[in-house]
């Protein structure tokens, strides 16, 4: 008698998928202090791996083994940290902060935040348009001018070195999400949805990366204790698909576009990719369909700027789910996006052979 | 009693911006029913409580005036599924980018105010503030989706949600001036259980941000012999301290200028120390910025006094008001009206 194939082989988005999401969204994980997002990986990904183990800077790094032979071991990493604030001083019930990661300023002033382990909620309060001159609003508010306020209450319930982010809650607008901190909750999520579909060609080793945002430090030394043969970053890139303000220009600049699929990386400020990566993620998308884009070639880094300079060098590329307004309170990306973004890691990593890294680097 | 706080998230989670006042007049309406014996709309849109007196008639009658329209934004122009705005009501355009949005089109759809990254902007912004006219609405949609749902006219609301911080204190969008909608509502219960011999008319009046349309109209029609304006002040906070401001959460402010009658500032002042209400005299040399500025110049004109309920970062989404200082508003306008009597009047006189 035939047994009906029970499995789904292709990894897809759905409701448990974008709760996973959500909970990884509305977690605190600033730079440094990555604890919420950790625990929320580890509960998710024991089940899944072969061996798991936190190592000395916080990083999550799990072994899910292959079956076939000469299997090739493949690193994919995504960072676990965001972007956010430190409590750097505490005077009458109001809180100075400093910036961890790349934050425009003109981003901060009537913003909410949550404070410390225990999600206290503030808000980084505004001088009333009352009480400013035409000359001071020509200005941008001074990072320094501004505090975080958690009421008259507060006491000693935050303390200079806690750490705050965005408030933002994570919520679905039609085909999009709106949330803090895609970056890189995205590349979490998929890489613990592709821990649930393990070729059997590869071992996976995934690395949930720490302290991105503040200089790529987590996946230098993942790299340096995996030693894999080849590595793919898993981040979420800007989508600068916006109209120019004057009418008549184009954006010839704009990085990557909403609904165009994931973002295969050429060359960013950090990496040059090895274009043996770049043709295997080409191949597999045109193979299966699957929408992609090259990012345009430019600035930007991710962890592969790290991994790809550790020990003897390691071949790397990026892979970025295309987001808008990254590092503010509220980014918003497509969920399509994101699905093709998995789908396409999920087929490339099955057409990984043991030879195809053979020989030089050539491009 | 009305739970304080759940009134007022509901009142600043409603929409209702200047000129589109319906969404907050039909929670008001509601929560006004029990404590009024009529409520009339105004031909422009103002909500006219009417709670009648235990005097004989013709009775005496007194207004309290809160403004229930909100500041918030209108869409001029929508390019590649992205909206462009322009304001309603006053905003530093500084506070915009990044703030979470409702825009009120065919549906309500949550967007995010926009700053284009600097390439896509005019050179000479050299990383300072961007105007409003470059900033735009994103809600999530794709262009055939947005031109299907929003038109040139719709309104954009602020979404922040309510957060309640430590201390009693409440931070939110539109607490400008739902705070004293809820004092009003407050005031009302009170009188519930109160002899006075006055008719209270309550009044949420509309497009104080843009016009002071309703506190022009309502006195006209209802020719009070005394009025009550409640509003919000400048609480003491980063970047606010000077003698504009008034100490947060310690007390109600007492407005005192050109606006106010003299001998109903006093009368409010005997009333707050009577009842051992603090309290602070806001000083607005020129005017208040209040329903006061039409309400006393409507028909022969009207003696106003003000009272006010310090709050911290106006005219932004994370307007913080302490929880404390509404309750002594509501109580202290209850316990000034039910001392309301035949020879109140008489003692409002200028000095002979």
């Amino acid at each position: 008698m035939m047994t009906k194939n029970k499995e789904i082989t292709v990894p897809e988005i759905g409701q448990d998928q974008l709760e996973l999401l959500e909970k990884l969204c509305n977690a605190t994980a600033v730079s440094g202090d990555e604890g919420e997002v950790r625990q929320i990986v580890l509960e998710a990904i024991k089940p899944l791996v072969d061996e798991v183990k936190v190592d000395a800077l916080g990083n999550v790094l799990a072994t899910k083994r292959g079956h076939g032979e000469n299997r090739v071991r493949v690193m994919l990493a995504a960072h676990m940290d965001e972007i956010g604030f430190m409590i750097v001083d505490d005077k009458d019930n109001l809180f100075q902060f400093e910036r961890v990661g790349g934050i425009d300023e003109r981003q901060l002033p009537g913003k909410a935040v949550l404070v410390g382990s225990e999600h206290l909620p503030g808000v980084i309060g505004a001088k009333p348009i009352h009480l400013t001159t035409t000359k001071e609003r020509k200005s941008k508010v001074e990072l320094s001018s501004m505090r975080i306020d958690l009421g008259p209450g507060i006491g000693d319930k935050v303390k200079p070195g806690d750490r705050a982010t965005f408030a933002t809650r994570f919520k679905l607008l039609g085909p999009s999400i709106r949330a803090k901190a895609l970056d890189d909750r995205f590349g979490v999520a998929t890489l613990i949805e592709l821990l649930k579909y393990p070729p059997d060609n590869v071992d996976l080793l995934a690395a949930f990366t720490v302290q991105e945002e503040v200089g790529l430090r987590g996946a230098r030394v993942a790299a340096y204790h995996i030693d894999p043969d080849m590595a793919i970053a898993i981040d979420s890139t800007p989508a600068y698909d916006l109209p120019h303000w004057e009418e008549d220009f184009g954006n010839d600049h704009y990085n990557t576009k909403l609904d165009a699929g994931p973002a295969i990386y050429v060359m960013d400020r950090a990496t040059i990719a090895d274009r043996r990566l770049v043709t295997l993620l080409e191949e597999a998308a045109q193979e299966k369909g699957i929408p992609y884009q090259l990012r345009q070639p430019g600035g930007g880094g991710t962890d592969a700027g790290a991994i790809h300079k550790v020990r003897s060098g390691i071949p790397s590329i990026s892979v970025s789910v295309p987001g808008r307004y990254a590092h503010t309170a509220a980014s918003i990306a497509r969920v399509s996006d994101w699905e093709n973004t998995l789908k396409l890691l999920h087929a490339a990593l099955i057409k990984v052979t043991p030879d195809f890294l053979k020989g030089e680097r050539r491009g | 009693m009305i739970d304080l706080l759940d009134h007022l998230k509901r009142m600043i989670s409603t929409a209702g911006l200047s000129g589109f006042e319906s969404p907050i007049r039909e929670i008001l309406m509601e929560a006004w029913a029990p404590f009024t014996d009529e409520l009339q709309v105004s031909k422009i849109g103002s909500l006219h409580g009417l709670k009648k007196g235990q005097a004989e008639s013709p009775r005496k009658r007194v207004l309290i005036s809160a403004h229930m329209d909100a500041i918030g934004m209108m869409v001029t122009d929508i390019k590649d599924g992205l909206m462009h705005i322009t304001e309603i009501g006053g905003l530093d355009h500084r506070i915009l980018p990044g703030q979470l949005v409702m825009v009120h089109g065919r549906e309500n759809l949550p967007g995010v105010i926009v700053q284009p990254p600097a390439h896509l902007l005019p050179k000479d912004l050299n990383d300072g503030p961007v105007d409003l006219k470059y900033l735009l609405v994103d809600v999530g949609l794709r262009p055939a989706e947005v031109a299907a749902k929003v038109r040139v006219g719709d309104t954009v609301s602020f979404a922040q949600p309510p957060m309640e911080l430590t201390g009693e204190a409440l931070a939110g969008h539109t607490l400008d001036n739902r705070v004293s909608l809820a004092a009003t509502t407050l005031c009302l219960e009170i009188l519930q259980n109160r002899v006075h011999d006055w008719d209270v008319w309550a009044v949420a009046s509309v497009q104080e941000e843009e016009t002071l349309g309703g506190a022009l109209t309502s006195p006209f029609e209802i020719r009070p012999d005394l009025a009550i304006i409640i509003d919000v002040c400048f609480a003491k906070g980063p970047g606010a301290n000077d003698w504009q401001t008034l100490p947060f959460g310690e007390g109600v402010g007492l407005g005192y200028g050109p606006n106010i009658h003299p001998a109903l500032y006093g009368a409010f002042e005997d009333k707050a120390k009577a009842l051992e209400i603090p309290y602070h005299r806001d000083l607005t040399p020129r005017m208040s910025g209040t329903d006061a500025m039409a309400v006393q110049i409507v028909a022969e004109g009207i003696p106003c006094a003000i009272v006010e309920i310090p709050l911290r970062y106006m005219h932004t989404p994370v307007e913080t008001v302490s929880l404390k200082d509404v309750r002594r508003a509501g109580r202290l306008m209850a316990e000034f009206i039910a001392d309301l009597d035949a020879e109140t009047l008489d003692k409002m006189k200028w000095e002979e």
